[in-house]
């Protein structure tokens, strides 16, 4: 019963796209011949849903994540604005956008014995980049492959609440709380892979403990997160293993990096030593033996970043371009790289986008359903996914 | 030269400030009339005894003024023939350069009937006895119209009675056009009586005036109630809009220019487009990144129902965000206007979108704590 007044409310809406975009309209026809099934009259929404299949013919349409992925892959890792959302319509949608599908499409053909690639997704403001990184992780994710993801390396350099001189150097410092949550969260993303994988090296934290070779990943892993004090170093040994082991003929997991923010690395820091004086992001244990894992001299995985300026620090405001924001020292150390340029809604995507809006009743204003209503919308927000997000949160 | 040239002007001049009678020799004295003028005009002239200014005065003041412009023109050099008022102020201008601040108190010469407050003639016989049968009311010409009014008034009744009794009483009043008009201010009404007047009063004559109207066959008393009602024009009938441009492609385009507080914009308005806007080559997103001025920039094209068939190019310097924004949103309206007809663009001047906005800044005080506000009061 329900279903068929689903159907019912969509079948105007859908009338009215194509009246509206006769060239959406050939491909949307496709779609509905392949699924025979009636629910599919909506075509701002995908059945595909897995990030493997997608191609062009899916672009500017939604998919679904089902709660059994975004549960481990994205523990409390995605953009706040889209938790939110995701809370609101009860179900986790990514539109399927050109940026995300084009390194895919890399991913799938890249050879894996060569040293791994770097892929930088960039952008203006607002334009969706952190959320094709998303549809990327989760492409690795149902590959099977193993996934490290950092969801905002600019939250290493600033705001630190607890800063420690390091035990194993000096010269550098521990986020131990930083570095907890990352363990934590990689745990939980991994969980399968990491009884699997056998250290290479001993690790000794203090006289008493250490964790010799040939033990779990895991133990490693659980000494981190119970033992707040070592847990920079255990993220640095975590680091160091996976790149020691990926790629080499024993290993049998693929390794994804996926860093949001990467010019956080190279950039500058608000945190303070004693003495007053700013920490140098390379003397943090964290951003230090990243950097090191954003060198490919490893193989056998790939290293996803994006660039924001949301977030950055010292930074105008205009940057979005990588030699802008990677700086000089930055872009030397990650060339060469492959720049996706992320771009805003094309007309199709916004359409879909708009009708799903609709469609999950969060377009409740009258006039927003008018063709007058969403000429103000495209003027206002001028395609720009995230000031539509916003924009919308109040109609 | 000079001392003889201000003896000769004045001269010309002469004694326009005075109360004077024409028997009063007249003083070779240049004066400056004007502040005479609106204090004579306070006074009620019905009823203020004998005239200042007889007829005999002002004919005489008039022949004086025409030799005297005469003379001025022979002295610049002109043809006395053609010398018009324009020529006659620039003369006086160039005669006695004045630094005064105030221009109604430099130095002027004009026509004698533009000098002397407008009076009435002379308003009783030579035995003493007034003409009009209203004079001692104090407010002749008020009480006389109200007494005509009040005349027509019983007219109409007495018309509507006749037909009554005929039965040809109209089932559907025949009601007067009025158009686009008012009733005559309590100012203009004043100037037509010649005769100040209360407001008590105006409103006497607005409600007989109503209760004319409102009675069916008030029609025929059309003439009377036109005369005084004041017709309005459209105000964008006096608006100059520019015409439509073509560029080398054969687009049409407009240009205007808008402010607001300090900040000065100017825009390009190209036709056939697809809803482009750059502001300082920058895209309009991230130069206004708040929503309002967005919605300031939208608001003419909404109005008009025009977005997205238009390509800006907006260029905006000065101010800030918001005025900046208001500055652009003057300057597109002003643009548009080339492309809409004109209804359309009283339309546009109604909803406030031609008009500039006249606020600005109010300076700082001494003594204040800024604009209005001031320092917190202390008792010692």
């Amino acid at each position: 019963m329900s279903l068929h007044r689903l159907a019912f409310r969509l079948r105007p809406t859908v009338t009215h796209v194509r009246s509206l975009h006769s060239s959406g309209y050939v491909q949307q026809q496709e779609a509905v011949a392949v699924e025979p099934e009636p629910e599919s009259v909506s075509v701002f929404r995908t059945q595909e849903k897995d990030p493997a299949c997608h191609s062009d013919k899916h672009v500017g349409q939604f998919y679904t994540l089902s709660s059994a992925h975004v549960r481990p892959l994205f523990p409390d890792s995605l953009p706040w604005r889209y938790q939110q959302q995701m809370k609101t319509f009860n179900e986790t949608c990514i539109m399927v956008r050109q940026p995300a599908l084009e390194v895919i499409s890399y991913l799938k053909k890249a050879d894996y014995s060569q040293p791994a690639l770097r892929y930088v997704f960039y952008g203006l403001k607002g334009t969706g980049k952190t959320m094709s990184l998303c549809h990327t992780v989760h492409f690795c994710y149902t590959q099977g492959w193993l996934v490290l993801h950092v969801p905002d390396a600019h939250l290493w350099v600033k705001n630190c609440k607890e800063l420690l001189p390091s035990s194993y150097k000096l010269s550098r410092f521990d986020q131990p709380l930083e570095a907890t949550t990352w363990l934590r969260n990689f745990k939980i993303t991994n969980e399968h892979f990491l009884p699997k994988i056998k250290l290479k090296e001993r690790y000794v934290w203090t006289k008493r403990e250490s964790t010799e070779a040939g033990s779990s990943l895991g133990e490693l892993v659980d000494q981190g997160i119970s033992r707040v004090k070592s847990s920079s170093d255990v993220v640095g040994a975590v680091m160091k293993e996976l790149r020691l082991q990926s790629g080499q003929p024993g290993a049998d997991f693929r390794l994804a990096v996926a860093v949001d923010g990467v010019n956080a690395l190279w950039g500058r820091s608000t945190i303070k030593k004693e003495d007053k004086t700013a920490v140098d992001p390379e003397e943090l244990t964290l951003v230090y033996n990243l950097r090191k894992l954003m060198k490919n001299d490893w193989s056998g995985g790939a290293i996803i970043t994006t660039l924001s300026q949301t977030g950055s620090l010292y930074l105008p405001k205009s940057a979005y371009l990588p030699q802008d924001l990677l700086g000089e020292r930055g872009f030397d150390s990650m060339d060469p790289f492959i720049p996706v340029s992320v771009p805003s809604y094309s007309e199709k995507e916004f359409e879909s986008c708009y009708l799903y809006y609709m469609d999950r009743n969060w377009l409740q204003h009258p006039q927003s359903r008018t063709e007058e209503g969403k000429k103000e919308l495209v003027f206002l927000c001028n395609m720009n996914p995230s000031m539509f997000e916003r924009l919308c949160g109040y109609l | 030269m000079a001392a003889n040239c201000a003896r000769v002007v004045g001269s010309l001049l002469g004694k326009s400030g005075h109360f004077a009678s024409s028997t009063r020799p007249v003083t070779p004295r240049f004066c400056r009339q004007i502040c005479g003028t609106p204090a004579l005009r306070r006074k009620n002239l019905g009823a203020a005894g004998p005239e200042k200014f007889t007829p005999e005065f002002i004919q005489k003041q008039v022949e004086e003024f025409e030799i005297g412009k005469r003379h001025l023109a022979n002295m610049m050099g002109e043809d006395p023939e053609n010398f018009t008022q324009e020529d006659i102020d620039r003369s006086i201008a160039y005669l006695f350069p004045s630094g005064l601040f105030e221009k109604r108190a430099r130095p002027l010469m004009k026509h004698p009937v533009e000098i002397f407050p407008k009076q009435r003639a002379v308003q009783w016989g030579p035995d003493g006895r007034p003409f009009h049968f209203l004079f001692y009311t104090g407010k002749q010409y008020y009480y006389s119209l109200m007494h005509d009014l009040y005349g027509r008034v019983l007219k109409v009744e007495k018309h509507q009675d006749q037909l009554r009794a005929k039965g040809l009483f109209p089932t559907e009043p025949k009601q007067i056009a009025l158009g686009t008009s008012r009733w005559l201010t309590k100012e203009e009404l004043e100037a037509r009586l010649v005769e100040p007047i209360s407001s008590q009063d105006y409103e006497y004559f607005i409600q007989l005036m109503e209760r004319l109207l409102a009675m069916p066959c008030c029609s025929l008393e059309q003439q009377f109630v036109m005369s005084h009602r004041q017709q309005l024009e459209a105000q964008s009938m006096h608006q100059v809009v520019p015409p439509l441009q073509k560029d080398d492609a054969g687009v049409d385009f407009s240009t205007a220019e808008g402010r607001r507080k300090t900040s000065r914009g100017s825009v390009v308005v190209r036709d056939c487009g697809a809803g482009r806007l750059t502001v300082n080559g920058q895209d309009y997103l991230h130069y206004f990144p708040v929503l309002q001025d967005r919605e300031q920039l939208m608001f003419p094209l909404q109005f008009c129902g025009l977005l997205g068939r238009f390509d800006l190019d907006c260029s905006v310097s000065g101010g800030g965000r918001s005025s900046q924004a208001g500055a652009l949103r003057l300057a597109i309206s002003r643009a548009l206007l080339s492309f809409l007809p004109q209804s359309e663009g009283e339309a546009m001047r109604q909803a406030g979108l031609l008009t500039p906005d006249p606020r600005v800044r109010e300076r700082k005080k001494p003594g204040q704590e800024g604009a209005r506000r001031k320092f917190t009061w202390k008792k010692r």
